[in-house]
């Protein structure tokens, strides 16, 4: 059953990217571990940080095109799963710098002891193992988006009135990780890692281990969701996103199919925290904000719904864009990105991967009628000369 | 006839004269009688320096109150030669002598040279006495006030004659309040029977007031067992009220809050509610509207002083067209060609929210401009027990008109009933000869240009920056969602409940976690009703 899943998942399509993330998850460590610092193909460690941060985001990405792409639930919280996840990772991570705080208290992070806390809160026990951390980073955002979707599905909550509930849960928990009370941090958040399984974070080995994790992260994802696309649920899944209510009479659970979606989707955007914390070494309640889980949507807008490849596509370039962009002129980096949202909408509803397919389509489809044309031309010579 | 006149002017300028000759002659008398009175303050013991005070304060002239503030004070001392009383003040090794009646400055003396009146504690308490019934009989109402506060902190027995003689003669009401309460103050802490306690008693809860309740309870403290239920029974009656006082200021804040909401809001009840454009740029017409109040407050703030209690009143219009205009430019240029894709016409917008954040961040600078309040929005008054500022009070009363005036654009003006045709069913309207583009380009621009105004009033209460309408665009939305689409009264039942619900919630999980409490109770009450708390009825819903 699970070979007949993943051989459904393998279209060319899918193969190459994930074949071409396997391969980039092996060589960029490889040029960055092996070659001389002077070497022309040698890959700085910053580059490989920036990178691996783009893959994290493309993976979160990818998770919202499952939902959005495929089931026609714009979700304006899936920031809020990704920083959950991160999070998991944060406090595992806090766990691991010990004694060697600012405080040097060996049980407690520096910020309780700045806050005068004498003991553990219950909720920290169990992090400072990395399984439990993992563990969690998947399970808090899948436990999350299950009852949330469970409220919000069973009442038939969709279309726009789902994505504002969603903006107001991320708005509400933006709000209360910002207390200092809740336990993580507060406004800092969590920050000043020192090391991930014994390793140091600010190594180059961590770092391109980090990298080829993401990668092979974000390869994984892709082969399940193509395979959740291409399967038969997957099919009711589009038809729930097409005609929500005739798939309904015809006597499928509509909630329960878009909250095994939702619920996935969530996970997969906490694996993508988890991975993107240690790469920049921080996790504070900014990520949050409202309108990081807008831009997501922006990423997978432009590189093209529904696409599972267009999403990687968008996540990299926009977030590539917006490197460059701040760096050279920060102070245009909105015009351009809210350009972006207005032109990809008007002009490019498909995305980049999308309009890229259909365009292909169209010419495949002309060649086609190109040959037959040709092809009955050819039928009827013979008939003309005689 | 012109003589007699004359005659008759000089008359009456001869008489005058006379009055006030006769007048000055009784000041200069009683003056001199009473710097007798004051220098015979020193030399005696206790005992006639009391009888003295009281004397002096028999005179009820007010100007012994600085000499007698200054024996309290141990200020006051005696010259040895020649027996008269000065208020001194240490100047270097020597003394500066003050004169004791008309404060004017004596000269110096050498410390030796004069020998301080003493007081005791007994002589202070009748000076007090004494001087509150002075200073009561002052004729400025502002010091008669500030005299019976004097008694009430710190009420004894002997100001009691003093405080009965001075009520049967005050006319203000504000003033009587103060010396009945001091008068009950006073009453509490005598000997008094306990029939006349329990009256005070009565008269202190009846005017209630935090100072009442420290006031009983200290009475409680040293009351006797047949006082202490009335007592009691009376402190839990000021806490009572005062609790019902602090629910009315807690409705106040919320109410206040919830014109704010219903303020930002609004605007968006007619592009979402009416039009179900998802207008992510809602919050950045409320920024535009404040920076054009701070626009025009500029230009009148350099140019026009004088109107600068008008700038509010110009800033209105001149907001309405930006707004309006930037919203027109907005819905044909973008959102015309994304009708009946939701989601899409949600992200175009935000996008344009960016650019128009960005745009003001580069033309006004990212910080916080200074808008300033007109002279009739500044200040606050006192109803009961809550304390009600003018700028809060107004916003109210504006955020009501607002709604009134488009509550009538749509129901009474045939461009409003224009907009509701096409909202219900754009074909059939189409078909009956309205323009729908039209309408759908100007009910756009009135959404926008209704949000600009509440930029105007949230000038006056929020930090104008290039941020001010972020803080407002979930809260706009979860209000209309809550309120019910389409529907401008749920709009309005939804402001000012949510409003309501935060300050409520706030006392007691924080203003943070309140908030955070009612988004959460918001998205409990939409899976319970998806469509709102008025949600419309029949096939436009499925629509």
């Amino acid at each position: 059953m699970i070979t007949s899943f993943v051989l459904k998942a393998l279209d060319r399509n899918i193969v190459w990217v994930t074949a071409l993330l396997l391969v980039i998850a092996a060589l960029v460590p490889a040029l960055n571990l092996m070659t001389a610092p002077d070497h022309p193909l040698h890959i700085p460690t910053y580059i490989v940080s920036l990178f691996g941060k783009y893959l994290t985001y493309a993976l979160l990405a990818l998770a919202l095109d499952l939902v959005w792409g495929f089931c026609g639930i714009l979700s304006l919280g899936h920031a809020a799963f990704f920083a959950l996840g991160g999070y998991a990772m944060g406090m595992y991570l806090m766990r691991q710098i010990g004694a060697r705080g600012s405080y040097g208290n060996p049980l407690l992070p520096d910020f309780m002891v700045f806050l005068n806390w004498k003991e553990l809160p219950l909720f920290w026990h169990g992090f400072d193992m990395f399984w439990f951390a993992a563990l969690m980073a998947v399970l808090v955002p899948g436990l999350l988006a299950f009852v949330f979707g469970w409220f919000a599905f069973r009442s038939r909550v969709n279309g726009v009135y789902l994505s504002i509930i969603t903006q107001a849960m991320t708005f509400a928990l933006l709000l209360a990780f910002f207390r200092n009370d809740m336990g993580f941090g507060g406004n800092n958040g969590l920050t000043d890692f020192k090391d991930i399984l014994g390793y140091s974070i600010q190594s180059n080995g961590t770092r391109s281990a980090l990298f080829a994790a993401s990668a092979i992260a974000l390869a994984l994802s892709l082969v399940i969701t193509s395979g959740i696309v291409r399967s038969k649920y997957g099919k009711v899944l589009i038809g729930v996103r097409d005609a929500e209510s005739r798939t309904r009479f015809l006597g499928y659970r509509v909630e329960h199919m878009k909250l095994f979606a939702f619920t996935v989707s969530a996970m997969m955007a906490g694996v993508a925290g988890a991975l993107y914390v240690p790469q920049v070494g921080i996790i504070n309640p900014g990520e949050f904000e409202p309108a990081n889980s807008i831009e997501v949507v922006i990423w997978t807008a432009v590189g093209g719904r529904g696409t599972l490849i267009g999403p990687i596509v968008g996540a990299i370039l926009v977030n590539g864009g917006k490197s460059i962009f701040t760096a050279a002129f920060p102070e245009f980096w909105l015009f351009a990105l809210g350009g972006l949202f207005v032109l990809v909408t008007l002009f490019l509803p498909k995305g980049i991967v999308g309009t890229a397919r259909q365009v292909i389509e169209r010419r495949r489809d002309y060649h086609k009628a190109r040959q037959a044309e040709a092809a009955r031309a050819l039928a009827a010579e013979p008939q003309a000369a005689e | 006839m012109h003589a007699r006149l004359i005659h008759r002017f000089l008359q009456c300028l001869l008489v005058a004269f006379c009055v006030m000759v006769t007048m000055l002659a009784t000041d200069l008398r009683a003056a001199d009688d009473l710097r007798a009175m004051v220098n015979a303050l020193g030399g005696g013991n206790f005992q006639q320096s009391q009888k003295q005070v009281e004397a002096l304060a028999k005179t009820g002239d007010p100007k012994i109150v600085p000499a007698l503030e200054a024996l309290s004070e141990g200020d006051l001392y005696q010259r040895k030669t020649d027996g008269t009383v000065f208020i001194v003040k240490p100047a270097g090794s020597n003394f500066m002598l003050i004169d004791a009646l008309t404060g004017d400055t004596a000269g110096e003396e050498a410390k030796a040279a004069l020998e301080k009146i003493k007081v005791n504690n007994g002589l202070r308490r009748t000076i007090r006495a004494a001087l509150g019934g002075l200073t009561l009989m002052s004729p400025e109402t502002g010091v008669r006030l500030q005299a019976a506060n004097t008694i009430l902190r710190t009420p004894s027995a002997d100001a009691l004659d003093g405080l009965d003689t001075v009520l049967a003669a005050e006319t203000d009401g504000a003033v009587r309040a103060v010396l009945e309460k001091a008068r009950a103050a006073s009453v509490l802490v005598s000997d008094l029977p306990v029939d006349e306690k329990k009256a005070a008693v009565a008269t202190v809860v009846e005017t209630g007031g935090r100072d009442s309740l420290s006031l009983l309870s200290s009475a409680l403290a040293t009351a006797d067992e047949s006082l202490r239920p009335d007592i009691e029974a009376g402190i839990k009656q000021i806490e009572d009220r005062q609790a019902l006082w602090a629910a009315g200021q807690n409705i106040w804040y919320g109410l206040s809050l919830g014109s704010v909401l219903l303020l930002a809001a609004i605007g968006l009840a007619i592009t979402f509610g009416v039009m179900g454009i998802i207008n992510m740029a809602h919050g950045e017409m409320v920024m535009l509207g404040a920076y054009t109040t701070f626009v025009v407050q500029q230009i009148i703030r350099t140019s026009f002083p004088g109107l600068f209690d008008w700038s509010l009143a110009i800033a209105l219009p001149l907001a309405f067209i930006v707004t309006g205009v930037v919203g027109l430019a907005i819905e044909r240029g973008i959102i015309r060609f994304l009708y009946g894709r939701p989601l899409e016409t949600l992200l175009a917008t935000w996008g344009v929210s960016l650019i128009l954040q960005q745009a003001v961040r580069s033309i006004f600078g990212p910080t916080n401009q200074e808008v300033g309040n007109p002279s009739w929005m500044s200040g606050a008054f006192d109803l009961g027990g809550m304390t009600i500022t003018w700028n809060r009070m107004w916003i109210i009363v504006f955020s009501l008109a607002v709604f009134a005036f488009l509550l009538f654009l749509l129901k009474k003006t045939p461009m409003g009933l224009q907009m509701r045709a096409v909202t219900q069913n754009r074909r059939m309207a189409s078909s009956m000869g309205i323009k729908t583009p039209w309408v759908d380009a100007l009910t756009f621009a009135l959404g926008s240009g209704i949000a600009g105004i509440a930029g105007v009033a949230l000038s006056q209460i929020d930090n104008v920056s290039p941020n001010l309408g972020q803080g407002y665009i979930i809260d706009s939305f979860i209000v209309v969602v809550f309120g019910g689409v389409g529907n401008l009264w749920g709009t309005l039942v939804g402001a000012f409940t949510l409003g309501i619900l935060n300050k409520f919630l706030e006392p007691y999980a924080g203003a943070v976690l309140g908030k955070i409490l009612v988004l959460v109770l918001i998205i409990l009450f939409i899976q319970k009703r998806p469509r709102g708390l008025f949600a419309l009825k029949g096939r436009a819903v499925e629509a």
